[in-house]
């Protein structure tokens, strides 16, 4: 069985349950999957189990029929990748530097000029070369998170995870984020999962959406599927009204109710 | 994706020219630091009567055997271990201080903040005051070897903390500062039993001298500072990770609990040794690293060494001003480390403005 899935993942920080009994369907590759799910639904807290850096109190995260768990944490860390909620980092860092450290840190001490080319390369493919000497200190928000999926793409893993990755951005550089994100899925072959706030933009560029609410998997399957079940009106408490948008794609309205 | 943003952008090797530049640069300035510390290191050696020449005295240091009995006894026995021992204490203050302030996120980490400096100087104290030695039978070494161990047995305890769950950076520095007053306020105690003769022994151990230098004590710290430097270099991509944020570096696959417990154990074996030879100097650990960070950045493959140069500078340059004051007096080094180290850190941080540390 190919693909990342999950079977009755629980967690709980202390005494408050965050996970529970939480299962999906293996995620395609080559795709893009949509993590959706109001705040504190525990989108990052799964990302967390999924990458590693937690490990669940009970079920397993299976990718291509193994199970996780037994994996090393070194090898872990090839295959996954994730890339947490953006904070602001006030180092004397460029954004050429932080690049490099998130493409040789688990390669070895020296710096060839191949490694610097990738690098490079990675940094005007995503349409940041004009910032590649500035300090990140200097960057706005936005900024700071196109570097981060920079330092993302630039590892090679089976599987990527990026946490809200375009909150801080404009409106085009969102659509862009999202299609460099999808296109490179397609080219590596590789499992995408993306935590979205904007349903719109999960119902446009993603393949495969799953709703996460209250701890569990509430629905799974095409932006059809699940923008339409009635789970959404449920977690997210409003009416949500989906209409067929301009260009075979959906649009979702959202009313308080 | 083709839009204007990478149309405008230069183009990847163009990027790569650039920051090629820089680390050419980064290694320049590197190097440029080392030969002045060396010419500094001449420099203390001729500073102080007997009318020593530069060419001289380098070609003694270079080759021990052309050196008159005289030249001897002044360069080789008295004045070069002063000079080593300030190239060695101001690398390990600059070096406890980078990665104290790179583990801790804080630009205001360094010996003396933590505590260990206090811990130190009280460790001292109970030797010069109440003659306690907390290792028995060290003999004239006990002055010494109770400041390492008050300053090691705090650093313990800033490691323990580490340990529980849920303490965060922030705690860790409010706890050295808990530190600080604690070991003054004993201080203080000892100090108002003290006779006039202990009084004054005391304050000349706070105060900071490197008229304690030995070839022994240079070796120790040479010694120590191979044994932790290596190690530091070696997790230079962690450490600067650390720097993105600690779920960043975790999710880069950085052990951040583990980094940090491994790199306090190596600050606080620096600034311990450093601090129980020449007593509690001010400022080196906290100054050298910032000038670090402001010349080549924080990527740990530059910041590293350049902390531990700019450390060296400051104490080389400390030890010189020391002597060259008032010909015939030497001035304690930690009246002139504040003294000069608080004003040109101040220019330094105005000049910089709004940066890093925001």
């Amino acid at each position: 069985m190919t693909g990342l899935s999950a079977n009755n993942l629980s967690f709980s920080y202390g005494a408050r349950d965050v996970l529970e009994n939480l299962s999906f369907q293996p995620l395609p590759k080559g795709k893009l999957t949509a993590l959706i799910g109001p705040n504190a639904a525990g989108k990052s807290t799964l990302f967390r189990l999924i990458s590693g850096l937690k490990k669940p109190q009970r079920g397993q995260i299976v990718l291509d029929g193994n199970n996780l768990a037994d994996r090393s944490a070194r090898k872990r860390l090839e295959l996954i990748c994730f890339m947490p909620q953006q904070f602001a980092a006030n180092a004397a860092l460029t954004v050429f530097d932080v690049v490099m450290m998130a493409h040789k840190h688990l390669r070895g001490w020296r710096v060839s000029d191949a490694d610097m080319h990738t690098v490079g390369i990675a940094l005007a493919q995503a349409g940041i070369g004009h910032l590649a000497e500035a300090y990140i200190s200097e960057l706005s928000g936005g900024q700071s998170q196109m570097v981060s999926v920079a330092q993302a793409l630039i590892r090679h893993c089976d599987v990527y995870l990026f946490d809200e990755p375009t909150s801080a951005l404009d409106l085009r550089h969102q659509l862009d984020v999202l299609m460099r994100i999808k296109t490179v899925m397609e080219q590596r072959n590789a499992i995408g999962v993306v935590a979205l706030h904007d349903l719109n933009l999960a119902a446009r560029y993603a393949d495969h959406l799953i709703l996460l609410g209250k701890g569990q998997i509430l629905a799974q399957g095409t932006a059809q599927e699940v923008l339409r079940s009635p789970a959404i009106t449920q977690v997210y408490k409003v009416d949500v009204e989906i209409c067929n948008g301009p260009r075979k794609d959906l649009t979702v309205h959202a009313y308080a109710s | 994706m083709t839009d204007q943003i990478s149309i405008a952008a230069p183009d990847a090797a163009a990027l790569v020219v650039a920051y090629k530049r820089r680390m050419f640069q980064r290694v320049g300035l590197v190097f440029a630091a080392a030969a002045l510390l060396s010419s500094l290191i001449v420099l203390d050696v001729i500073t102080g009567p007997a009318n020593l020449s530069f060419g001289r005295t380098l070609a003694v240091i270079l080759d021990p055997s052309i050196a008159s009995p005289k030249e001897d006894v002044i360069i080789w026995q008295l004045r070069l271990p002063i000079a080593l021992m300030a190239v060695a204490v101001g690398a390990m203050l600059g070096v406890a201080g980078a990665e104290m302030q790179t583990i801790l996120n804080n630009p205001l980490a360094d010996p003396f903040t933590l505590g260990l400096s206090s811990a130190a100087s009280f460790g001292a104290a109970l030797a010069i005051v109440l003659g306690w030695s907390v290792v028995p039978g060290v003999g004239g070494l006990f002055v010494t070897v109770n400041a390492f161990l008050l300053a090691m047995i705090t650093s313990g305890f800033l490691f323990l903390f580490t340990r529980l769950r849920g303490v965060t950076p922030e705690v860790m520095i409010l706890v050295g500062i808990a530190m600080l007053f604690t070991f003054n306020a004993l201080l203080a105690f000892l100090q108002y039993g003290a006779s006039e003769l202990q009084l004054a022994q005391l304050i000349f151990w706070q105060l900071g001298s490197l008229a304690r230098a030995s070839w022994a004590k240079v070796g120790v710290c040479f010694a120590v500072l191979l044994i932790v430097l290596p190690y530091f270099m070696s997790r230079s991509w962690a450490l600067t990770a650390l720097r993105m944020g600690e779920e960043k570096a975790a999710a880069l696959g950085v052990n951040v609990s583990l980094l940090r417990m491994s790199v306090l154990a190596g600050v606080s074996l620096l600034s311990a040794v450093a601090v129980s030879f020449v007593g509690a100097v001010a400022f080196v650990g906290l100054v050298g690293p910032h000038i670090a960070r402001m010349i080549v950045g924080e990527d740990q493959r530059g910041f590293l060494p350049l902390s531990a140069l700019c450390g060296a500078l400051i104490m080389s340059g400390t030890s010189i001003a020391s002597k060259a004051i008032t010909p015939g007096i030497v001035y304690p080094i930690g009246m002139i480390t504040s003294l000069i180290g608080i004003p040109f850190f101040i220019l330094l941080i105005l000049g910089q403005r709004k940066r890093h540390w925001q």
